[in-house]
């Protein structure tokens, strides 16, 4: 060992100065956000917990096509149809298996009418596996809920689709 | 306080008896309170070195936290091992939390302010913390579990190492200051060096060594992060601890603590002057209300200085491997501790007491 390195390991030298870059960033401004109250701003392609959507006269979209069902890879959707009293095709089963799902998307991507659709929401986590198999009550209910949100981050979207 | 009692027509036994009860109930019960707004404070160094926030949602800032983690951990179900040696098992914690309670007794507060101003304060220290490492051991044993047994081997070798450099540690103390009272230890380090203006023997240049390797050794000692293999979570789990749920893990944890801050006060009083003022400078002994008061606002000033510094080292060091310890214990502290004792020794025999022998 050469005297400079004694020096330095008899001083400590190494362990202050790792101990004054520590020091340094006790005082920086805190790296995380303060999460339930502060939120990080999100993408208005965001794919988060999904959604049944309605038309503006309450009438909902879904027609039954089974695309999403038929695209989704993680065969998460189950959809059932029959003709309605009033002779259109409409859905008697939508579910989702939100354990299954992987959040890809590709059920709003193939959905002619933005019916089904993931919104905004990423805060449903449940204390029991039940609670997140969703039926269509549940994404019709979702669906009212976000409308809002959902509509204005389609239309935020549409320039680039 | 005694002698208050007995003009109440007690006799002096009852008196004595219920003067003291008071006196570890006023000691013993802001020091549990003091331990759960140190972890809070602690979990609020560690994540503000990492950039993060820290329990902020429990009271304002966060600081009823401890006291939430201690109602859950209280309404909790102790859960003993089959196999668990039962009587030792809940017997271990209960050493480790009465062990770091009973070393308060001679921690001076203030000048006059201490439980037993007993002459071997020094000593009664080293032999009471030196009980600790019994609740580890038991603890690692009587879980009849791997992980914990390492751990009490680990805790055991480690204690035993560092404590005899923390013995020649307190040596060179005690031969400056000429006694082994803690009171008169501190009251040796009033205006000590720097002509008379500097209170503590860490100013003084011979001392100063001494004061780090105390330091880093209280580190050790209370098992803290440079040192903490004892409970190396990514070796042994949670060391001894693996085993224990509820309120016998929080007896745990309160014993730690309690320790914790004791070796911060101990660092306090051996080297920076205990409830003096770090500058001899008159005011500074009374400027709040009473010398009392202000002697106890020095020493847990101090205190609260060395906390930080041991919640900054464990924010910023990594743990050392099982041989670096031990050699640093064993090759690096304990001959340059003995070193020192030669040196201070010596140059006392020249100063105090002329070249003489």
């Amino acid at each position: 060992m050469n005297p400079l390195s004694w020096l330095k390991a008899f001083t400590l030298w190494e362990i202050v100065r790792a101990h004054a870059l520590t020091l340094k960033y006790f005082f920086k401004p805190k790296a995380t956000i303060n999460y339930p109250y502060e939120k990080n701003p999100q993408s208005p392609r965001f794919r988060g917990e999904h959604a049944l959507r309605r038309y503006p006269n309450g009438e909902e979209r879904c027609i039954a096509c089974k695309l999403c069902e038929a695209i989704c890879p993680a065969l998460a959707i189950t959809i059932e149809a029959e003709e309605r009293e009033d002779g259109s095709r409409r859905t008697t089963r939508y579910d989702i298996d939100m354990v299954k799902c992987i959040y890809c998307g590709l059920c709003q991507e193939a959905c002619p009418v933005d019916a089904i659709v993931e919104g905004p929401n990423l805060e449903f986590a449940t204390e029991t596996r039940e609670e997140l198999l969703y039926d269509k009550a549940k994404l019709l209910a979702n669906g009212d809920r976000w409308e809002q949100a959902i509509a204005a981050n389609l239309a935020a979207d549409a320039p680039y689709r | 306080m005694t002698a208050w009692f007995q003009t109440w027509g007690a006799t002096y036994d009852w008196s004595w008896f219920i003067a003291t009860v008071i006196g570890i109930l006023v000691i013993a019960l802001p020091l549990m309170l003091a331990v759960a707004m140190i972890i809070y404070a602690e979990r609020k160094i560690w994540a503000a070195i990492a950039l993060r926030r820290g329990p902020n949602v429990v009271g304002p800032w966060g600081v009823l936290q401890s006291f939430a983690d201690g109602l859950k951990v209280f309404l909790k179900e102790t859960i003993i091992p089959t196999s668990a040696n039962k009587g030792l098992f809940l017997i271990a914690p209960i050493i480790t939390f009465t062990v770091a309670l009973i070393v308060w007794a001679v921690v001076p507060f203030a000048p006059g302010v201490v439980l037993t101003d007993i002459n071997v304060g020094l000593l009664y220290i080293l032999a009471a913390s030196s009980l600790g490492v019994y609740g580890v051991i038991i603890a690692g044993w009587a879980s009849n579990s791997k992980y914990p047994f390492y751990s009490a081997l680990r805790a055991a070798a480690q204690m035993v190492s560092y404590e005899v450099s923390i013995g020649f540690v307190l040596i060179s103390v005690v031969l400056y200051a000429n006694t082994f009272n803690l009171s008169e230890i501190v009251l040796a380090q009033h205006g000590n060096i720097g002509f008379g203006l500097l209170n503590g023997f860490g100013f003084n240049p011979l001392l100063f060594p001494m004061a780090v390797v105390f330091l880093i050794s209280s580190m050790a000692e209370t098992f803290r992060t440079p040192f903490d293999l004892v409970e190396a979570e990514s070796e042994l789990v949670a060391g001894h601890q693996t085993e224990y749920s509820s309120m016998s893990f929080a007896l745990f944890w309160l014993g730690e603590y309690a320790n914790v801050l004791l070796m911060c006060a101990l660092n306090a009083i051996l080297f920076w002057g205990g409830w003096l003022p770090p500058i001899d400078w008159a005011p500074l002994y009374w400027f709040f209300f009473t010398p009392a008061l202000t002697g106890m606002f020095w020493l847990f000033a101090k205190m609260l200085f060395f906390f930080f510094v041991f919640g900054w080292v464990k924010a910023t060091v990594p743990r050392y491997r099982y041989d670096q310890l031990m050699r640093l214990g064993w090759k690096i502290f304990l001959p340059l501790s003995l070193t020192f004792v030669v040196i201070v020794s010596g140059w006392l025999m020249l100063t105090r007491f002329g070249a003489a022998a």
